[in-house]
C-alpha cells in the first residue's frame, strides 16, 4: 500500500466510525431526562428557598401548633406590622411552618447527597487504584473493605456520628465511610482488567512511571462507571441522612431536614399525617429522580452496558 | 461467472443466487454482501476466502438464518437448501432445518460450547430436540458420532466438561454436534483459525474424511490460502461483499487472472526461506542464559499447580539480526519475550543486554534499560490507548526520558514517515486507523525510544494476509535502517521463514532446536520441528509461483 492509499482509507474510516457523543445519547434517554428534570427542579427549590418561603423555618409559634394544611394565621413582623400568612402544609407541634421546613430541608438533603458522593468517590478511587495496581496493598486493603461491608451501613453511620457528635459534617463523614468500599471494589475491578491491556504494558515498556500510568492510562477508564455509581451513592446517602435524622442521631433537630420533620411528626402521625406526608413525598421524589438519572447514565455511559460493543 | 438455475442441477445442496444483504445505516458501505451467487454440490468442499470485511461470514450466517433481522436483512436474491427456499421461512422451520439439514461450526470451540454441561449431554441435546429416539438410543448415537470424529474413549469423554478437553478435542465435539443428525450441509466458519498448526492439520483431515464418508457438502470459510490448498474442491474469492471470482482450486490457486486473487496469493509467505546474508560480526546485544519462568505457586499446602513456562532458555541476537522464536500455544515463546522486556519477572537465569544482566534488577533499576528493548504486541486494537491521540502515544516514551515535547513531536513526525503514514495523522485517535496502520503506529512508538532490540510478539498474526506482507516488509526495513536486533515471535512458520535469519523452536517451555532458518527448514533435526513443518497447511503448494504469471 502506498502512502496515498493509506491516506485515503484513513479518511474513509474517520467518517465511518464517528458516533454520537455521550452527551447527546444521554439527552435522548427518557429515564435520564425525567430524572434530570425532576432533580433540577428540586435543586432550584433548594437554591431559591428564601424566595419561595415567607417564614423562618426555625421560628417557633406556640399559638399555631399542629394546624392543618392551608391554615391561615396572622403574625407580627419585626416592625410590629401584622401579616396574614398561609401554612400550605400545616404546622408542627412547635408551630413551625412545615412548608418552609420542607423547602429549606431540600438544601440539606442535596448537600449531604452530593458531598457524600464526592467524598466517597474520591477516596474510593484513590484506594481502589492503589489496591488494584499493587498486589501487596490489595491483600490488606480489600480485607479492611470486606470488614467494612460486613457492618450494616446504618449501624456504622450511627456509631460514627456518636463518636464525633451530631453535626452536618459528622453526618456527611459518617455516611461516606460505609459507601467507600463499594467504590473501591468497582475501581479495583476496572484497574485489574485495564492493567492487563497491551497499551498499559506498552507504557510500562517505554518507561512511564507508575503514578503516570495510573493517571493517564488507567484512571480515564473508571470515569464513566464512577459517574454512574456516584449518582446511586448520592441517592442512597440522601435516604441514609433522612433515616439518621428520623432516628434522632443525625443533624440536630432544630435544623430543617426531611428526616427531622418526619421525626418531629411521628408522635402525632395519626391525627396530623401531613407532617410526615409532605417531606416523605419530597424525599421519595428526590431519590427516584437521582436513581432514574443514574439508570439513564448507566445505559448511555457505561460501556459494559453498551450492546453494540 | 455463470449462474446455474435451479432446474439444471438438482444435485446442488446449497444454491445462493444474487444474494444481497443490506448493512444497517451508518456503516462504511451500503451492503454487507452484493450479488453473491454460490452453489455447493453434494460431497463438495467449497472454500470462501477473503480478508476481514469481505462478507464471507455474513454469507454463511444468512444461509443459517443467524443474522439479526433488523440489522442485516437480505434485500435481493435467493437461497435454496435442497431446492427449498430458506429466505423468509418461519423461525420454526429454520430451527428444524438447522441441525437436520444444515449445521455450523465456529472458530472458537471454547465459547461455542456450554461450559456447565458435559459434552455428551450437548451432543445428546441435539438428538433430543430433533428426534424421537429413546434415552438409550440417544446415548448410543452420541457414542457413535463421537467415534465418528475420532475422539478417543468416547464413553469416558462423553462425561467430560469442555474445559477438560484440548482445543482440538473441543472442535471435534463441535463437529460431532453438527454432524449428529447427518445434515447435508456443513458450514465451517474459520474452524481451525484458533487452533495450533498440528491440531489444525488433524481437524482438516477429519473434515475431509467426513465429507468423503457421508457425502456432506461443506462451506468452508477461511482467510488462509494454505488451508484452501489443503481442503478445497472449489474456491470462492470475496472482497468487500462481492464475489471476485470462483473456480476449481487448481484454477484459482495457479491460473487465476484476477489481479486481486493474485495479489492475495502472492502475499502468502512462502515456506522456503529466501537467501539471507548470515550475521556473524560483533557480540550479541541480547543474550539469555538458563532463563527460567515458573507460573503459579506451590500454594499454602504445597499442592498448587506449577507451569514451567520457560526453562533453561538460551538465546542470543546480534545487531542487524532477526531471531525467530516459533512454537505452538503454551510453548513459552511469549513468556520469553515478556521476561526480556521485564513485563514479568524471571525466576532464574540471566538476561544480558549489551553485557548487563537485567534479570534481577528492581523496577527502578530496570528503568534505564527500558530504552534499549521495545516490544510490538499482537492485538493492534488493544495496543494503543483509545483515549489518547497516536501522537501522544508515540511521544510518551521519549518524554519519560526528558526529551522536550517539541523535539519528541518532531521525531514522531519523522517516524510516521518511516512507517509509511502521514505525519499529519498524529492528532488522530487509534479508532480512526485500520489494524495494519495501528501496527505501524506501534512500530513507530517502539522506534521513538531509539531501541537496540525490537521484540515483535506475534506482531503480524492478527492482520490480513496482504497487510501482513506490508508490515513484515516494514519490520525488515527498520531492522536494516536502524541496525536493530529483532526477536520475532510467531506461531506461523511461513512468516518466520520470510523474515528470520535464525530460528529457535520451542515446545512446552524448552528450546528443542535452534539454527539458521534455511537449514532448519530444509533439514529439521528435532522430531517436533519435523511435525510442525509437516503440519503447515498447503506446504506442497508454491504460492509465489502462482503470482508471477
Amino acid at each position: 500500500m502506498t502512502t496515498e492509499a493509506i491516506q485515503t482509507d484513513l479518511t474513509e474510516e474517520t467518517e465511518a466510525r464517528s458516533r454520537p457523543s455521550a452527551w447527546s445519547r444521554l439527552s435522548q434517554n427518557l429515564s435520564a431526562r425525567i430524572g434530570g428534570g425532576l432533580l433540577l427542579l428540586i435543586a432550584l427549590i433548594g437554591l431559591f428557598a428564601s424566595f419561595l418561603t415567607t417564614l423562618d423555618p426555625t421560628e417557633i409559634n406556640p399559638s399555631n401548633r399542629l394546624k392543618s394544611p392551608g391554615h391561615e394565621a396572622s403574625i407580627r413582623d419585626d416592625e410590629g406590622k401584622k401579616h396574614k400568612v398561609t401554612a400550605h402544609m400545616g404546622t408542627d407541634s412547635l408551630g413551625r411552618d412545615i412548608y418552609s421546613r420542607v423547602v429549606y430541608g431540600s438544601r440539606i438533603s442535596l448537600v449531604v447527597g452530593i458531598a457524600v458522593a464526592l467524598i466517597s468517590v474520591l477516596a474510593g478511587t484513590l484506594i481502589g487504584l492503589v489496591a488494584g495496581y499493587f498486589r501487596w496493598v490489595d491483600a490488606i486493603v480489600m480485607r479492611i473493605m470486606d470488614g467494612l461491608m460486613a457492618i450494616p451501613a446504618i449501624l456504622l453511620a450511627i456509631s460514627l456520628v456518636s463518636l464525633s457528635g451530631a453535626s452536618l459534617f459528622a453526618v456527611i463523614f459518617a455516611i461516606s465511610i460505609p459507601e467507600i468500599p463499594r467504590v473501591v471494589r468497582l475501581v479495583r475491578s476496572i484497574v485489574l482488567t485495564i492493567r492487563e491491556e497491551p497499551y498499559v504494558e506498552a507504557a510500562i515498556s517505554v518507561g512511564t512511571p507508575t503514578p503516570k500510568i495510573l493517571w493517564r492510562h488507567v484512571l480515564p477508564n473508571t470515569i464513566s462507571p464512577l459517574i454512574v455509581q456516584g449518582t446511586f451513592i448520592c441517592g442512597s446517602a440522601i435516604l441514609l441522612e433522612a433515616i439518621l435524622s428520623f432516628l434522632g442521631v443525625g443533624i440536630p433537630p432544630e435544623t430543617p431536614t426531611w428526616g427531622n420533620i418526619m421525626a418531629e411528626g411521628r408522635d402525632f402521625f395519626q391525627i396530623h399525617p401531613h407532617a410526615i406526608f409532605f417531606p416523605a413525598i419530597f424525599l421519595s421524589l428526590t431519590v427516584l429522580a437521582i436513581n432514574m438519572l443514574g439508570d439513564g447514565m448507566r445505559d448511555t455511559l457505561d460501556p459494559r452496558m453498551d450492546r453494540n460493543i | 461467472m455463470a449462474k446455474i438455475s435451479k432446474s439444471e442441477n438438482s444435485e446442488n445442496v446449497l444454491e445462493i443466487n444474487d444474494l444481497t444483504v443490506r448493512l444497517p445505516k451508518g456503516a462504511d458501505r451500503e451492503n454487507a454482501i452484493m450479488d453473491v451467487s454460490i452453489t455447493i454440490g453434494r460431497g463438495e468442499i467449497v472454500c470462501i476466502v477473503g480478508e476481514s470485511g469481505s462478507g464471507k461470514s455474513v454469507t454463511a450466517q444468512t444461509v443459517m438464518g443467524l443474522n439479526p433481522p433488523d440489522q442485516l436483512s437480505p434485500t435481493a436474491g435467493s437461497v435454496h437448501l435442497n431446492d427449498e427456499s430458506i429466505l423468509g421461512v418461519s423461525q420454526d422451520r429454520l430451527r428444524q432445518l438447522r441441525g437436520e439439514r444444515m449445521a455450523m461450526i465456529f472458530q472458537e470451540p471454547m465459547t461455542a460450547l456450554n461450559p456447565v454441561m458435559t459434552v455428551g449431554d450437548q451432543i445428546e441435546e441435539m438428538l433430543e430436540i430433533h428426534t424421537t429416539f429413546s434415552a438409550s438410543e440417544r446415548r448410543e448415537k452420541v457414542l457413535e458420532v463421537m467415534e465418528d470424529v475420532n475422539l478417543p474413549d468416547p464413553k469416558k469423554m462423553a462425561d467430560s466438561y469442555p474445559h477438560q478437553l484440548s482445543g482440538g478435542q473441543r472442535q471435534r465435539i463441535m463437529i460431532a454436534i453438527a454432524l449428529a443428525l447427518e445434515p447435508g450441509l456443513l458450514i465451517a466458519d474459520e474452524p481451525t483459525t484458533a487452533l495450533d498448526v498440528t491440531t489444525q492439520a488433524q481437524i482438516l483431515d477429519l473434515i475431509k474424511d467426513i465429507q468423503v464418508r457421508h457425502g456432506t457438502a461443506v462451506m468452508f470459510i477461511t482467510h488462509d490460502f494454505g488451508v484452501v490448498a489443503e481442503i478445497a474442491d472449489r474456491v470462492v474469492v470475496m472482497r468487500n461483499g462481492r464475489v471476485v471470482e470462483q473456480g476449481t482450486v487448481d484454477h484459482v490457486l495457479s491460473k487465476s487472472k484476477e489481479p486481486y486473487t493474485r495479489m492475495l496469493i502472492s502475499s502468502v509467505p512462502s515456506l522456503t526461506p529466501p537467501k539471507r546474508e548470515p550475521i556473524i560480526k560483533g557480540d550479541p546485544i541480547l543474550q539469555t542464559r538458563a532463563l527460567d519462568k515458573i507460573y503459579g505457586s506451590l500454594g499454602l499446602f504445597g499442592k498448587g499447580r506449577v507451569v514451567h513456562a520457560a526453562s533453561q532458555v538460551e538465546l542470543e541476537v546480534r545487531r542487524g539480526e532477526t531471531l525467530g522464536v516459533v512454537g505452538e500455544s503454551g510453548s513459552g515463546k511469549s513468556t520469553v519475550a515478556r521476561c526480556i522486556v521485564r513485563l514479568v519477572d524471571p525466576n532464574g537465569g540471566e538476561i544480558l543486554i549489551d553485557g548487563n544482566n537485567i534479570a534481577g534488577l528492581s523496577q527502578k533499576g530496570i528503568r534505564s534499560f527500558r530504552k534499549d528493548v521495545q516490544i510490538v504486541f499482537q492485538d493492534p486494537y488493544r495496543s494503543l490507548n483509545p483515549r489518547r491521540t497516536v501522537g501522544q502515544s508515540i511521544v510518551e516514551g521519549p518524554m519519560n526520558f526528558n526529551v522536550g515535547k517539541v523535539e519528541a513531536l518532531e521525531r514522531a513526525r519523522e517516524l510516521m514517515r518511516v512507517v509509511g503514514l502521514s505525519p499529519d495523522a498524529l492528532d488522530r485517535f487509534p479508532h480512526q486507523f485500520s489494524g495494519g496502520q495501528r501496527q505501524r503506529i506501534c512500530i513507530a512508538r517502539a522506534l521513538a525510544m531509539e531501541p537496540e532490540i525490537l521484540i515483535a510478539d506475534e506482531a503480524v498474526s492478527a492482520l490480513d494476509v496482504s497487510v501482513q506482507a506490508q508490515v513484515l516488509e516494514l519490520l525488515d526495513q527498520v531492522r536494516k535502517d536502524f541496525d536493530l536486533a529483532v526477536l520475532f515471535i510467531t506461531h506461523d512458520l511461513r512468516v518466520a521463514a520470510q523474515i528470520c535469519d535464525r530460528i529457535m523452536v520451542m515446545k512446552l517451555g524448552e528450546v528443542v532446536e535452534q539454527g539458521p532458518t534455511a537449514s532448519v527448514y530444509a533439514d529439521p533435526q528435532h522430531e517436533y520441528t519435523k511435525l510442525l513443518l509437516d503440519a503447515a497447511p498447503g506446504r506442497d503448494v508454491d504460492f509465489s509461483g502462482a503470482a508471477s504469471i
